[in-house]
């Protein structure tokens, strides 16, 4: 080891130490003055950012013995992590505030789950993969129980522990048998084995890797391991909600395209099938499940079933182009979900949570401007050009196509037709109806001002989407 | 020189000024389409004012607009008819004032974007996102079931235009960039042709629309603001018709030939029995959309009429007439649902039996009305009759009954529109709403003079709106000509 090693980690290590600070520092701040845990927090974050900027890779670095990697995939998604928890941070302060919830914990624990993020983003072996995933996880199990006294969430904390730990049970075993047959946990290492033993790639390789499937699905929220998630999406609280919504979706794909691209690339031929139904299940299900929701945020978790599987059917591909667009779908999906519970935040007040979906009714003569940013989002999660969500799906589709699969292209159009009624109810309910609340959203100049942002992106993002594809497909190509 | 495109804003402030503000920014429009007119040069086909900047340069996707015969009497009437319907909401639209203009103006720079994209990418997000104003038009300021009839209309055209996406796709896979002249030119398979066509068929035959997807339309311009159905039926059908020339002739032209059997069936289907449906309404309204219905069977009809033709003049005659009436359509449904909306603005109701002898309370208005129901017609001398006309004589080149069939809309025509305008209009006095009736104001006699005025001139001297498409439709021809296998 030497120091190459460290700066290329620098940015997880200053995170860590500034955990640190943030955790001393919180038990000395009275619930008074609690906001100062989170400029703190926002401040590590900033300083994380800047590190990660300042120690960006030229190329792709391997250190720590072959176990972690920085390259230009994991930049991108790391920055956007560090920024959708800032984001996350940001939107919850004031309900927690209200709700008497606030408490340096969230913070706390969002800043260790955003450092297991980063881990599995920049993991290079299945040890420091599963590393990243269980800190990941074990912040994410504590943050859903974070109101204690309410049974939901302990009720579903308690669901996502129990079936978080089969899955990474499944996980294990599965790294186990690989392990066994390439005879070591690195990536480039299995991809190597893999490639010059050809006799490798038969049944006991196959057995683990379905274990490693089923973690990814689990993670991602794909059918059928997806039970978990509408649950949890409901159960918690709203910015907790938003918080699993957003930035633990870009370390899933990193996740995804390390294990089955990077090191198990050369048996494309057997997991596309199993990736590919697992995708085709989630797009169903989730689309046609949704319709049938009432609850705004169990609507959006069937919802972002939907949307994995349209990132897995881009990954299915198994081209560069469908890797390109997996990585743009992830990003965009991910601003328009943080941007979606935002609001769905806003609409709460103190010992009222917005839940249902009516409660958006007449949101357009109370906040004109907050449904206009509403219907954007919504619009972009549809599919609706010129929002960035069109965008997403344009790349899957194109990716589906230049691979043959024309039937796969027409599905997802097709999904994406069934999945517009549920989020055009949102658009209807906000405009067409009258709401019995009168009185405008009341929301802090920041939350305003980043909210809006967030918003107009979605447009922006869509009128312009030239350089973040541009980006994606530049990374896709170093990918190997 | 056509960022008309862009003249969207979203201001939500309200009073006076804000009707000021959407009524400059339509007649501005307007006034530079005029422009459009002037300079516009009608003895060549190529595209005319063309803007071309990279968009998506990853994608190969430009910024792409241009226009030529096909789509310049469209982007006129387009700009024409906003600043119409914008004086025609000047007072009756109550309730949020200001989004609502908002939305038409957006709609306005989307569909002249539609009529003028280039790029089969840009074409499609005009075209998607053209429904998103219309949703909340018909949603927002509809009537009692505008919810239903709103989603119903979203969910109708976006079903049918997601699979205009994949073979947008698709081709792009085969040429390399979304251009539209690109995908005109590259060879495909028969079987590919036919594939497209079918995708394409979907989403314009959902838009025109043709028999047996119309059914959005009835519920759609029935809940519709006035403003909203008028859009509705005098542009945005046309949309449909716009995509059948502009994209499944040239590009599929063999898939074309082979469906275009299918196309006048349904077309002749449309005529005549959307014709006797028409009959049967009992809603204004509802008999207007269904008239248009009927009407757009001879767009579609007279643009595949030119294989049973063969070459010669009848097959520029048909496609020439199919665009002369789907101009001509749009000033007279416009028309049409501007008179029901001035009705239904005093008496609220849009019941036939309603209403009754108005003719004796409003002459002023009895007297467009009447004009604009034999424009619907067809009477010689006004724009209804030109269009009709042309396609008819077209299909009597290919095919006699085609024609029988077709000038059937000759005699039901006149008979569902005339018997409403006789059961509306005339006989004694019905009850004391149509006895307490005020006739036109100054506002909404200037609007359906406007249209009165275009209507009638179309109709004796349609030369300019011929010459202006000529040109382009006699390349279209050749093109078509030319097999792509």
């Amino acid at each position: 080891m030497n120091l190459t090693d460290y700066i290329s980690a620098a940015p997880e290590m200053t995170l860590l130490g500034l955990i640190c600070v943030v955790l001393i520092a919180d038990l000395f701040v009275d619930d008074e003055h609690r906001v100062m845990t989170f400029w703190m927090s926002i401040a590590a974050l900033a300083i994380t950012a800047w590190t990660l900027i300042a120690t960006a890779p030229t190329g792709r670095v391997v250190v720590f013995d072959g176990s972690y990697v920085s390259d230009s995939l994991s930049q991108v998604l790391k920055i956007g992590a560090v920024g959708f928890v800032a984001v996350a941070f940001l939107y919850a302060r004031d309900y927690l505030r209200a709700n008497d919830l606030h408490k340096g914990e969230y913070y706390i624990l969002g800043l260790f789950g955003l450092l297991g993020m980063m881990i599995m983003i920049s993991a290079n072996s299945l040890l420091t993969m599963y590393l990243g995933l269980e800190t990941l996880a074990l912040s994410l199990y504590a943050l859903v129980a974070f109101d204690r006294n309410n049974a939901t969430c302990a009720e579903a904390a308690m669901k996502y522990f129990v079936l978080g730990a089969i899955a990474s049970g499944a996980l294990l075993y599965g790294i186990s048998w690989i392990y066994g047959v390439t005879g070591t946990l690195k990536f480039d290492e299995i991809a190597m084995a893999i490639s010059a033993d050809p006799g490798l790639n038969s049944l006991p390789l196959w057995f683990g890797l379905a274990f490693l499937i089923v973690g990814i699905s689990f993670k991602f929220g794909a059918v059928p391991f997806h039970m978990w998630l509408p649950d949890v999406y409901q159960g918690a609280r709203t910015p907790v909600t938003l918080y699993l919504a957003s930035a633990p979706k870009l370390a899933a794909l990193a996740f995804t395209l390390r294990i089955l691209v990077d090191g198990l690339g050369g048996l494309h031929d057997v997991w596309s099938d199993m990736v590919m139904v697992v995708a085709v299940l989630s797009l169903l299900a989730g689309n046609i499940i949704a319709i049938a929701q009432t609850n705004i945020k169990r609507m959006l978790g069937y919802s972002t079933i939907a949307h994995v599987g349209f990132i897995l059917l881009a990954i299915f591909c198994g081209t560069e182009k469908g890797y390109a667009a997996a990585l743009f779908y992830t990003l965009t999906y991910v601003v328009a979900a943080a941007g979606a519970f935002g609001i769905v935040i806003l609409l709460s007040r103190r010992g009222f949570d917005a839940e249902n979906i009516s409660d958006f009714k007449g949101l357009n003569a109370r906040s004109p401007w907050f449904a206009l940013m509403m219907m954007f989002i919504m619009l972009s999660l549809a599919g609706v050009p010129p929002f960035i969500g069109f965008f997403g799906k344009l790349n899957v589709i194109d990716a589906a196509l230049s691979s043959g699969y024309t039937g796969l292209a027409v599905l997802m159009v097709l999904a994406s037709v069934v999945g517009a009624f549920y989020y055009l109810r949102v658009i209807w309910y906000m405009y067409f109806e009258q709401g019995e609340e009168q009185a405008a959203l009341q929301a802090s100049t920041d939350t305003r001002l980043v909210l809006s942002l967030n918003g107009v992106a979605v447009l922006a993002l869509g009128i312009a989407p030239g350089w973040l594809w541009a980006l994606c497909s530049q990374i896709a190509l170093s990918m190997r | 020189m056509l960022a008309i495109g862009d003249d969207s804003d979203s201001n939500t402030s309200r009073s006076e000024t804000m009707h000021i503000v959407a009524l400059a920014m339509s007649v501005l429009t307007f006034i530079i389409s005029i422009a459009l007119y002037k300079w516009f040069d009608n003895t060549t086909a190529t595209m005319q004012f063309v803007e071309r900047v990279a968009w998506i340069p990853a994608l190969d996707v430009y910024y792409y607009l241009g226009v030529d015969g096909i789509s310049a009497p469209l982007i006129l009437l387009t700009t024409f008819i906003t600043p119409l319907v914008v004086l025609a909401g000047w007072d009756t639209i109550k309730v949020r004032p200001a989004q609502y203009f908002a939305a038409f103006l957006i709609l306005e720079g989307l569909m002249i974007g539609v009529f003028c994209a280039l790029d089969g990418l840009l074409f499609y997000v005009f075209w998607e996102a053209m429904l998103v104003p219309m949703f909340l038009i018909i949603g927002v300021w509809g009537g009692e079931r505008r919810v239903y009839a709103t989603l119903k209309f979203f969910l109708y055209t976006f079903l049918g235009s997601v699979l205009m996406l994949v073979a947008f796709i698709y081709l792009y896979g085969q040429t390399g960039s979304f251009d539209l002249f690109g995908f005109m030119n590259v060879p495909l398979t028969m079987t590919t042709q036919k594939l497209i066509f079918i995708a394409f068929l979907l989403a314009f035959a959902v838009k025109v629309p043709m028999w047996p997807v119309h059914t959005w339309l009835p519920d759609a311009h029935v809940e519709a603001p006035t403003g909203g159905s008028v859009v509705l039926a005098a542009i945005m059908l046309k949309m449909g018709g716009y995509g059948f020339v502009r994209l499944s002739l040239p590009i599929v032209p063999d898939g074309s030939a082979y469906f275009s059997g299918l196309i006048i069936a349904l077309s002749l289907i449309a005529v005549v029995y959307i014709g006797f449906v028409a009959l049967m309404q009992t809603d204004m309204k509802k008999l207007i959309a269904y008239s248009s219905i009927a009407h757009m069977g001879f767009v579609t009809l007279g643009f595949f009429l030119l294989w049973s033709v063969g070459s010669g003049t009848g097959a520029g005659l048909g496609i020439s007439g199919g665009m002369v009436q789907m101009v001509s359509h749009g000033l007279i449904s416009g028309a049409l649902f501007l008179c029901v909306g001035v009705l239904y603005d005093r008496v609220h109701s849009r019941q036939i039996a309603d209403y009754g002898g108005v003719a004796n309370t409003m002459p002023k208005f009895a007297v467009f009305m009447v004009l604009f129901s034999m424009a619907n017609a067809g009477l010689p001398g006004t724009s209804g009759f030109v269009g009709e006309f042309m396609v008819i004589i077209a299909s009597f080149k290919a095919n006699f009954w085609f024609a029988f069939l077709a000038a059937t809309t000759l005699v039901l025509g006149a008979a569902y529109t005339l018997w409403m305008v006789k059961r509306v209009l005339y006989g004694e006095v019905a009850n004391d709403n149509v006895a307490a009736l005020e006739d036109l104001n100054q506002r909404e006699f200037i609007v359906l003079a406007v249209l009165a005025v275009a209507v009638l001139l179309l109709g004796l001297w349609p030369a300019p709106l011929v010459d202006m498409m000529n040109t382009t439709i006699e390349q279209l021809i050749q093109q078509v000509g030319q097999s792509k296998l």
